[in-house]
């Protein structure tokens, strides 16, 4: 069984993000990890080929550093990996699936492919969709369950309101992985040494015939979300706290 | 005028608010609303009010949309072509986001989720990036542009329209490639989190299971939706589809009353574009405390009682 897993190198969800000029931020400074939902499918892909046999390969288009978000994956257990090299953070993402689309065909086409549901940094929740769409394979997002079993797969999402669907499909197919799907696994010491040797294969976009300016969606600005200046505390015994707090909810806010 | 597709999503038979935040979002376009599950003329009213110059009721020769997630993309697709749409918007609920994902990969053009604001004359939207922390303008570039609209991001104001009934059969069979085996219901009557216009959340502070009744019975009494921490979900006080932040839901409601959560950049990274958020919590220094609008220092079991009777 041969399984991609798509990883995206982003900031770590605890870094402070400075801006820099207009749509820049200041990425020297900021440790960068793995989008936290692609996590999942690291650990899935990797669980699947400990039993079925087989490799999992990350594939990574990201920035030149993303060599060593590849190897915290290789880490997890998976192979080897594959970087498309960039030169910005932010790739329109009908370009980044053709990337991948690119780099997969070029090393043999797998039975399974893993994403996050959607990736920390850009929040576009459709790379995943785009590549299958490129690739012909059915797509599902957001699994939190998945069993695999004689060229079927079959996932468990949910939908909305607390409500799941089970969702039947054939492989080859991508699955957008969430939360609940399985607890990632910390490398540990003899991992992350074995790691250090396995094989990293490079690329640039260009290498795979791939123009990175001709996306169709383009950065303007980037600023920082206002951050609110502190909670005006509402003093008082219980009573009178809840009452003036749902005056001031019901007149000055109208939001009650 | 420029023509605005809107996707219009319904429960029990009426308009959801949120669809007509999105309406809203397209204000200045000529409008036409896209049913897909109710009929037209019981939600004639509501849409007219707030915009829809035509209300096409939605269908496929091929089947029943609202069975395959692939033949409703393959119908919009088909739509956007027959009224000639420069745009069309949905919500960016879960539903609405898978969907709009395979119209997107369907029809390879660009498209821009969970937007909180968007300008359809100069095609830019603006959306969060890293978690919440920054907003992004994006300009695209494109003949039709697709976005998913946050829920409750865009406040709905009424804009009447003619609001005519059509119905329009789009001529594609492609089933697509997933097989629905089972629907699981989840809890019955509960308010969607992503698209509740008030929640009351519960951090670990809750401390068992059974505890979150005592939200539960709050937000009866409002109409809200209950969310919990991850550190409660951890804990396994709450089931993962009620965690709010980065590894669960964001949720932007006009009221966000956080009882007994710390105030974690994840768990804000969820809920940071609520309108109006409290926090309760017994702990005056609680980080939470410096990035809410209105607090409350106490015992989350003495004063949300207390609410949950007055309110
Ligand atoms: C990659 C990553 C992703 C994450 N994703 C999420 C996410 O999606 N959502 C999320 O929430 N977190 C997320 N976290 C975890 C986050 O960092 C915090 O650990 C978590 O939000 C803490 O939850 P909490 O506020 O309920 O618990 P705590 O931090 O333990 O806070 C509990 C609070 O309750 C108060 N309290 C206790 N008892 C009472 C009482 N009786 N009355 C009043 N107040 C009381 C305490 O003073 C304290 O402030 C993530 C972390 C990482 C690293």
């Amino acid at each position: 069984m041969k399984i991609f897993v798509c990883v995206k190198h982003v900031p770590d969800t605890a870094a402070t993000i400075k801006i820099e000029g207009d749509t820049g931020f200041k990425d020297s400074e900021i440790k960068f990890v793995a989008s936290p939902y692609d996590e999942y499918g690291i650990e899935e892909a990797v669980k699947l080929v400990e039993k079925n046999g087989g490799e999992v390969v990350i594939v990574t288009v990201g920035k030149p550093g993303a060599d060593a978000t590849i190897r915290s994956a290789l880490a997890m257990g998976a192979e080897r990996g594959i970087l498309v090299t960039t030169d910005s953070q932010f790739l329109d993402a009908t370009l980044t699936a053709k990337a991948l689309k690119a780099a997969m065909e070029k090393d043999g086409m797998p039975d399974i492919i893993f994403t996050g549901k959607g990736s920390v940094d850009s929040e576009t929740f459709q790379t995943q969709y785009r590549l299958a769409g490129y690739l012909g394979m059915p797509v599902v997002n957001d699994v939190s369950k998945l069993t695999v079993d004689g060229g079927k797969a079959v996932a468990e999402l949910e939908v909305g309101g607390g409500d799941k669907q089970v969702i039947e499909m054939n492989l080859p197919c991508v699955i957008g992985a969430t939360k609940g799907l399985n607890e990632p696994r910390y490398p540990k010491f003899p991992d992350i040494m074995k790691a250090k040797k396995k094989k990293i294969e490079q690329m640039t976009l260009a290498d795979l015939g791939i123009d990175g300016a001709a996306g169709a969606v383009t950065l303007e600005k980037l600023e920082p979300v206002p951050e609110r200046s502190g909670a005006k505390m509402i003093e008082g015994s219980v009573e009178d706290q809840v009452t003036e707090l749902i005056r001031i909810l019901k007149e000055d806010e109208k939001v009650l | 005028m420029a023509r605005t597709g809107i996707l219009i999503e319904t429960e029990n038979n009426a308009v959801k608010d949120t669809s007509l935040g999105v309406m809203t979002a397209a204000k200045g376009q000529e409008i036409i609303a896209l049913v897909t599950d109710a009929d037209p003329a019981g939600l004639k009213d509501k849409l007219a009010e707030f915009g829809a110059a035509k209300i096409v009721k939605l269908a496929a020769s091929g089947g029943d949309i609202t069975a395959s997630p692939d033949l409703l993309a393959e119908a919009l697709a088909a739509a956007v072509k027959e009224f000639d749409l420069t745009a069309l918007l949905g919500t960016a609920s879960v539903p609405g986001k898978d969907l709009f994902a395979r119209l997107a990969a369907l029809m390879d053009l660009p498209l821009v989720s969970d937007c909180v604001g968007l300008d359809l004359a100069a095609k830019t939207a603006r959306k969060s990036h890293f978690s919440g922390k920054t907003f992004a303008t994006l300009k695209v570039d494109a003949p039709v542009l697709l976005a998913t609209v946050r829920p409750n991001a865009i406040e709905a104001e009424p804009a009447p329209a003619a609001g005519e009934t059509a119905e329009f059969t789009a001529d594609v069979t492609d089933p697509g490639k997933l097989v629905i085996k089972e629907v699981k219901k989840g809890d019955a009557g509960k308010i969607d989190l992503t698209e509740a216009p008030i929640i009351i959340t519960g951090g670990r502070a809750i401390k068992a299971a059974e505890n979150y009744k005592m939200l539960d019975d709050c937000a009866a009494k409002i109409g809200a939706a209950v969310g919990a921490s991850r550190a409660a979900v951890d804990a396994g006080y709450a089931p993962h589809s009620m965690q709010v932040g980065q590894t669960g839901k964001t949720v932007s409601p006009r009221l966000y009353i956080a009882c007994g959560v710390s105030g974690a950049v994840q768990h804000f990274a969820g809920m940071k574009t609520s309108k109006v958020i409290v926090a309760i919590n017994e702990d005056k220094d609680a980080p939470i405390f410096a990035k809410c609008d209105y607090g409350i220092v106490g015992d989350i079991f003495e004063v949300v009682p207390v609410l949950t009777e007055k309110l």
